[in-house]
C-alpha cells in the first residue's frame, strides 16, 4: 500500500464515517429521550435515497400513499383516544394539518416537473416526503406503549424494521438505485484529490452536527428534549409532555436518516434493504459512546468508517465481520470501567 | 381511630377543590375519598405519618397517577387531569425526590421551569428568573454549576425556584424539609411564608408537623389513606390528639427552629 491508496481509503472511510456519525447521533438521541432503540433508522436512509432516485427518474414516488395512509390511521387513533379520555371527539388544527399535508404533497407531485427540478428542490421534496413518517411512526407504534419496558420497545422496533423493509420492497421494487452526484470535479489538495461528493458529505454532516449542537445547547426546545433524557418525571412536571418529546426526537431521527440517504445515494447503490447494515454501523458507533456520550459516539462512528475502508482493502471478505467484532472490545471496556450509579433517594 | 371534625375550610375563593379522590394501586386503595380545599392565597398543609397517602394524593391531583374523583382547579373540573394541562393552567408540583435535571446547569433547570409558559408565547422568563434569584441568592451564585453538584438545601431551593419559573397559581410542595439540616428547613419555611405574601397559594405536604402547622392557615391530617381530622392550623396545633401523635411534648428547640 502506498500513500495514494491510503489517502483514497481514508477519504472513503471519512465519507462513510461521517454518515455513520450522523446515524449514531440520531440513534443515541432517540434512545436517551424515548428509551427506544431505533432499529428502523436505516429504513429512513433507504427511503431517503430511493425517493430521491425515484424523483430523479421522473416518477411519482408511491411513498406518498404510505404517508397518507399513516396520517389517516393516526387521525382515527387520535379521535378514538380523545373520546376515551374526554368523552368527545376532538379535531383540532394540528390534526387537520397532519391529515391535509400528504394530500397537498400528492397534488404537488402531480403538478411539478419532477425530473427537471433543481437538485436542491428534489432533495427538499424527498425530505418533505420521508421525514413526516418519523413522528407518525412514533404516534402509531410507540406512543401507546411509551411506558413499556425497554425490551418491549426493542421488540416493537424490530417488528417495525421488518415491516418497513417489506413496505420498501413494495414501494421501490427490488432494483437498486444510485442518484446523480451533487457536483463534478474535486478539490486538489497537494498529492490528493478530494472528490466533490466527499466534500459534500463531510460539509453537510458537519453542518448538521453543529446545528444539532446549537439546537440542544441554545434553544429551549432543545433543552427540553435533553431534560426529558435526563429526568423523565422532572420533565413532565415542567409540562414537557412525553408525546412532544417523542415526536420531536423521531422527527429529528427521520430527518437525519433521510438526509444521510440523500448524501450517500450518489456514492453507493442503495437497495430497499440496504439501510439496515448502514444504520447498524452507526449503532456500533453509539455503543462505543456507551449510548450516552454524543461526541464519543460520533468519533466512534467515524472510526467504524475508517476501519471499514481499510479492512475492505486488506481483507474485503471479512469487512463486515471486522467492523462488527469491534463492538466486543468496546463492550468489555465499557462493562469493566463503568460503575452502576445508584439512583438518588 | 380519630373522629373527623365537623369543620371545613371556609376560604373566600378556592383555588383547588378535591372531592372524593380515590387512588388504588391494584386492589389496594392508597387514598380513599379524600376531600380537600385550598383557598386563594392560603397555605394548606397535609400532615400524617409515613404511608398515609400524602404523596399519592399530590401525584393524583397533578395527574401523575390515575385516580377516581373530582379535581377542580381554578373553578373548572378536570375529570382525568393530565400533568401538561395542569402545568399550563398554573399548578406546579415540587416532588419529594426533587427530580432535577442533574446533568444540566442551574440556569437551564430554571429556564425549563418556564417551558410551558414559553410554549404558550409568554416570553417573560428573564424577569421571572431575576425574581427567583431574588428569593434564592444562592442559586444566582451557582447558576453555571450542574444541578447534580448542589448540596441538599440548594437542590430543594432549585426545585422550588424551578417550579416558580412557571409563575404558578398553586404550588404543591411534597416534603420540602426532607433530609435537610434544621437551619435550612427554617430557611425553606421562611420562603414558603414569603411566597404566600406574594400571592401564591400553597399546598404543603409535610412530616415535620410542627413547622408545617406553624406556617399554614389550614391543615388536614391524613391517616391510612383518608382524612382523619381537619381544621385551622392553630386549632390543630393545640389539639391534644395531634400534639400526642405528631408534635410530642417539649420541643421548645424545634419550635424555635420552625419560626
Amino acid at each position: 500500500m502506498n500513500l495514494q491508496i491510503a489517502m483514497l481509503l481514508g477519504q472513503d472511510g471519512m465519507t462513510n464515517g461521517a454518515i455513520y456519525a450522523l446515524l449514531a447521533l440520531s440513534i443515541l438521541l432517540v434512545f436517551t429521550v424515548t428509551r427506544v432503540l431505533f432499529i428502523p433508522q436505516g429504513e429512513f436512509v433507504a427511503f431517503g435515497a430511493l425517493t430521491m432516485a425515484t424523483l430523479q427518474a421522473g416518477h411519482a414516488p408511491a411513498l406518498v400513499w404510505l404517508l397518507a395512509l399513516l396520517a389517516v390511521i393516526a387521525t382515527i387513533a387520535d379521535l378514538l383516544a380523545g373520546r376515551r379520555d374526554t368523552g368527545r371527539y376532538r379535531f383540532g388544527t394540528g390534526q387537520a394539518l397532519r391529515l391535509g399535508y400528504p394530500f397537498v404533497l400528492i397534488g404537488l407531485i402531480q403538478v411539478l416537473p419532477l425530473e427537471s427540478l433543481p437538485m436542491a428542490l428534489q432533495a427538499a421534496l424527498t425530505l418533505a416526503l420521508v421525514v413526516p413518517l418519523g413522528p407518525l411512526c412514533y404516534r402509531l407504534f410507540y406512543q401507546p406503549i411509551a411506558n413499556a419496558p425497554v425490551l418491549i420497545l426493542l421488540i416493537v422496533s424490530v417488528a417495525l424494521h421488518v415491516a418497513m423493509v417489506g413496505v420498501g420492497l413494495l414501494i421501490f421494487g427490488p432494483e437498486g438505485a444510485r442518484t446523480q452526484p451533487f457536483g463534478e470535479g474535486g478539490l486538489e489538495l497537494g498529492p490528493i484529490t478530494l472528490n466533490a461528493q466527499t466534500l459534500w458529505v463531510l460539509t453537510a454532516s458537519l453542518a448538521l452536527i453543529v446545528a444539532l449542537y446549537l439546537f440542544f445547547e441554545r434553544t429551549l426546545y432543545g433543552k427540553a428534549l435533553r431534560a426529558t433524557a435526563v429526568n423523565r418525571v422532572g420533565a413532565r412536571l415542567m409540562g414537557i409532555s412525553p408525546v412532544f418529546a417523542g415526536k420531536a426526537s423521531f422527527f429529528l431521527a427521520a430527518l437525519i436518516g433521510a438526509l444521510s440517504g440523500i448524501l450517500i445515494a450518489p456514492i453507493t447503490t442503495i437497495y430497499f434493504d440496504s439501510g439496515f447494515i448502514i444504520s447498524l454501523k452507526g449503532f456500533v458507533g453509539s455503543i462505543i459512546g456507551g449510548l450516552a456520550s454524543y461526541p464519543v459516539a460520533a468519533l466512534g462512528a467515524l472510526l467504524v468508517g475508517l476501519i471499514e475502508a481499510f479492512s475492505a482493502f486488506f481483507a474485503s471478505t471479512y469487512k463486515e465481520v471486522i467492523v462488527f467484532t469491534l463492538i466486543i472490545p468496546f463492550l468489555l471496556w465499557r462493562s469493566l470501567t463503568s460503575r452502576h450509579v445508584e439512583e438518588e433517594e | 381511630m380519630m373522629l373527623a371534625r365537623v369543620e371545613t375550610n371556609t376560604a373566600t375563593r378556592t383555588v383547588l377543590e378535591v372531592r372524593d379522590l380515590t387512588v388504588a394501586y391494584g386492589k389496594v386503595e392508597a387514598l380513599t375519598k379524600a376531600n380537600l380545599v385550598v383557598g386563594e392565597g392560603q397555605i394548606v398543609t397535609v400532615i400524617g405519618p409515613n404511608g398515609a397517602g400524602k404523596t399519592t394524593m399530590l401525584s393524583a391531583i397533578m395527574g401523575l397517577l390515575g385516580s377516581k374523583g373530582e379535581v377542580s382547579f381554578d373553578g373548572s373540573v378536570e375529570g382525568v387531569p393530565s400533568v401538561e394541562r395542569m402545568v399550563t393552567r398554573g399548578m406546579n408540583l415540587v416532588p419529594e425526590k426533587r427530580e432535577l435535571f442533574g446533568e444540566m446547569s442551574v440556569e437551564d433547570n430554571l429556564l425549563l421551569g418556564a417551558f410551558q409558559r414559553y410554549r404558550g408565547g409568554k416570553r417573560d422568563h428573564r424577569e421571572t428568573m431575576e425574581e427567583v434569584f431574588g428569593l434564592f441568592p444562592r442559586l444566582k451564585e451557582r447558576r453555571r454549576q450542574l444541578a447534580g453538584t448542589l448540596s441538599g438545601g440548594e437542590r430543594q431551593m432549585l426545585a422550588v425556584g424551578r417550579a416558580l419559573m412557571a409563575r404558578p397559581r398553586l404550588l404543591m410542595l411534597d416534603e420540602p424539609s426532607l433530609g435537610l439540616a434544621p437551619l435550612i428547613v427554617r430557611e425553606i419555611f421562611r420562603i414558603i411564608a414569603e411566597l404566600r405574601r406574594r400571592g401564591v397559594s400553597i399546598l404543603l405536604v409535610e412530616q415535620n408537623a410542627r413547622a408545617a402547622l406553624q406556617v399554614a392557615d389550614y391543615a388536614y391530617v391524613l391517616e391510612t389513606g383518608s382524612v382523619a381530622m381537619e381544621g385551622p392550623a392553630r386549632t390543630l396545633a393545640d389539639d391534644p390528639r395531634v400534639i400526642e401523635t405528631y408534635l410530642g411534648l417539649g420541643g421548645k428547640h424545634q419550635d424555635m427552629l420552625a419560626t
